[in-house]
């Protein structure tokens, strides 16, 4: 194929009528905190195992409501403590990891 | 001294003799579970311990200290230990001489279990036994020594404040019987010996009672329903003993050979764990002791509560407790007993399965060995100090003043180092990273560890092992080159209260080389609760469950206490500490590194 110097990604689109958002609703009722995430990246910022692993709970909690797989993303974190401490929404971002490690289902 | 009964026997023992052999039935039974539950390597351990001649000396030692004179209780306040060493020590010593007595007078009874108990009803005085006198009132000299002491525990019910308790356990339904049969048993002891007096003999308690007595009563009637009652209270006292907190009389004396055996919490609930929840004398010195307290709805989490839910087996409760706690360690540091509260919460969340594993095989290792690689001394600033990068700063900047080549392994962001895992019960994830970071600190060749997180610090002092290299807090670092002269400090007028972070203080035992060194850069004043009495910041990351908004009532606590000593500003080790502090202080909160980086020329 010729190159053009730029690629077509491939579609990102997520249908909500179609996504399998069981684990979500299972995390809320043990860390019901996790829906006032205003998705601000403070804890992708801060994050340690972002660098290897493109973890941050910002993105965990997305990929969850989108029903995708979290349990890679989950498997580097380090349980540091930075996203509890910089969350502005106060969020207990540790419980939350450790709740979720738990009712996964295994990767 | 001649004997009254040719039998020797009342059917008035019998209730005595009922609780007795339940109560030795039991812990018989208990010890035997509780060898069985100790792996087999522990239970080797202990039992050689047993009959090494150094460790059997100091066991006999430590249970004649802890369990009878509460030595630990009397430095902490002397009214409590006065209370609790009367009674404990006064009841042993009524015990051995009923059976000094019985050897001395009727050394044929000596095998009857009861008749050193009960000895003053089965005897008869003699012209001959002036020898006895002495004992007599030694007897008398205890049971009033003891009564005082029920009599202060009385007070204490009510006036908790006189013996320096702000708060007291709530006693549950069977420890309130236990309590009052306990209370029951010396003044019907006293009772008893006294409408006995007359034939039996007494001292300066007995006698005189006796000869009041015999005005109102004149009689002899009232003499059997007295012991009667005596045999009945301590039949009650012992047939409760095993399911209220008064089982910590029996458990101590087994803990403090395990402990002295150098065994370990291994299970939450089984072998030394079981031993340490039942040697909890649920006196509730860990309720103000918690820095949880300082709000109302935690009261019911601290480590005393903790144990009664173990004992209940109530999980739900022991789960909730077991996560909310900020592990400060501060009721472990205070208990008189040495009940590891934070341990048994950790060996708690252990037991917890998790469907997703930790790995980091993703980590670029290759990265992380260049960062670490290059001079003799490695600094490992840690996770929480990338959120202070005032430490760090400050740090690097002392580091150039003093001319130390040094290498900061983890600028660029690094592995955690372990702790954070370790304290939320994955033991294997955190031994992960213990392995990795080992590597990349072996590798590069260092010398020198220096390490500014007491998190960190804790964990590279207890469960690394690092051969060839030296791991030092950045305090004593610092120390160091101040004392060779590359590092000069300027004191300032600036006055700090320096706050002890938990696992610094509490944790590896390092409370005086800071302020050493605070001390040469600034005026110090201390808090009223201190050093080994430090409270937590709230900014723990021992707790998993309490929240943010949870935290700030146990920070301003925490802050509340720092501003008493009327000091400029607060001065801390720890980049969790400050970070926290930072949020709610009303004046300025600076790490050690920033304040002698300040005064440093």
């Amino acid at each position: 194929m010729k190159d053009f110097g730029f690629t077509l990604s491939p579609s990102s689109a997520v249908s909500l009528d179609k996504v399998d958002s069981r684990l979500w609703h299972k995390l809320l009722e043990t860390s019901p905190d996790a829906a006032v995430c205003i998705s601000c990246g403070s804890c992708s910022a801060s994050c340690p195992a972002a660098r290897w692993s493109g973890m941050s709970i910002r993105k965990v909690l997305l990929a969850l409501q989108r029903g995708q797989s979290v349990a890679p993303m989950l498997s580097c974190c380090m349980l540091c403590g930075k996203c509890t401490m910089v969350c502005p929404r106060g969020i207990n971002t540790r419980k939350l990891i450790l709740a979720l490690c738990r009712i996964c289902e295994k990767p | 001294m001649k004997e009254r009964f040719a039998t020797g026997f009342d059917p008035f023992v019998i209730p005595f003799l009922i609780g007795m052999g339940f109560v030795l039935a039991y812990c018989a039974y208990g010890i035997l579970r509780i060898l069985f539950q100790l792996s087999r390597e522990d239970r080797r351990r202990f039992l050689l311990s047993l009959v090494t001649p150094a460790t059997a000396l100091k066991n006999i030692w430590d249970i004649f200290c802890n369990c009878l004179l509460h030595v630990k209780l009397w430095k902490r306040n002397r009214l409590l230990g006065f209370m609790h060493s009367s009674i404990a020590f006064g009841w042993f010593m009524l015990i051995l001489l009923g059976h000094v007595e019985t050897v001395l007078f009727v050394p044929h009874r000596i095998n009857l279990f009861y008749y050193p108990i009960f000895f003053n009803y089965f005897v008869a005085e003699t012209d001959a036994t002036l020898r006895g006198a002495a004992l007599f009132f030694l007897m008398d000299f205890f049971l009033l020594l003891i009564l005082v002491g029920i009599a202060l525990a009385i007070i204490k019910r009510v006036r908790s404040r006189w013996f320096g308790m702000r708060r007291t356990t709530r006693p549950s339904f069977l420890d309130t019987i236990g309590l009052y049969s306990l209370w029951a048993i010396f003044p019907l002891r006293l009772l008893a010996e006294s409408f006995t007096a007359h034939i039996s003999g007494g001292s300066f308690l007995t006698i005189p009672m006796n000869w009041i007595f015999r005005q109102f009563f004149g009689n002899n009637l009232y003499m059997l329903p007295c012991w009667w009652a005596y045999s009945i209270a301590l039949c009650v006292f012992m047939c409760v003993l095993p399911f209220t907190r008064y089982m910590h009389i029996p458990a101590e004396m087994m803990l403090i050979p395990l402990r002295n055996a150098g065994l370990r919490i291994r299970h939450p609930r089984k072998g030394f764990a079981r031993v340490e929840v039942l040697s909890c004398p649920g006196c509730g010195v860990c309720i103000d002791a918690c820095p949880m307290s300082a709000d109302k709805a935690n009261l019911k989490d601290c480590t005393v509560y903790l144990n009664r839910q173990i004992r209940r087996g109530n999980e739900r409760r022991i789960r909730e407790i077991s996560d909310k706690c900020l592990l400060c360690g501060k009721c472990e540091e205070l208990c008189q007993v040495g009940v590891e509260g934070p341990a048994l919460r950790i060996a708690q969340r252990e037991m917890r399965q998790y469907a997703v594993e930790p790995d980091y095989a993703a980590v670029d290792m290759a990265a992380l060995r260049e960062a670490a690689s290059g001079s003799k001394v490695l600094y490992f600033a840690g996770c929480m100090t990338q959120l202070t990068p005032a430490v760090g700063k400050a740090f690097e900047s002392l580091m150039h003043k003093a001319g130390v080549a040094y290498t900061w392994m983890d600028r660029e962001g690094g592995l955690c180092c372990g702790r954070p895992m370790l304290v939320a019960g994955r033991r294997d994830a955190a031994q992960k990273l213990i392995d990795r970071n080992t590597e990349l600190i072996l590798s590069s060749g260092a010398d020198t560890l220096v390490l500014s997180c007491p998190i960190c610090y804790r964990i590279f002092t207890e469960a690394y092992h690092l051969p060839g290299v030296r791991v030092v807090h950045y305090s004593r670092y610092l120390q160091g080159l101040v004392l060779l002269g590359r590092l000069k400090l300027e004191k300032s007028d600036i006055c700090y209260v320096y706050h002890d972070p938990c696992e610094l203080g509490r944790g590896c035992g390092i409370y005086a080389e800071p302020r050493k060194l605070l001390g040469q850069a600034a005026m110090i004043a201390e808090a009223p609760q201190t050093k080994g009495e430090s409270i937590c910041c709230g900014g723990s990351l021992g707790s998993i469950s309490l929240d943010f908004a949870a935290r700030e009532a146990i920070t301003r606590h925490a802050l509340e206490n720092l501003y008493a000593s009327h000091a400029d500003a607060i001065a801390t080790a720890c980049p969790l500490c400050l970070a926290t502090f930072s949020r709610y202080a009303n004046r300025p909160v600076r790490d050690l590194a920033e304040i002698i980086d300040r005064s440093s020329v």
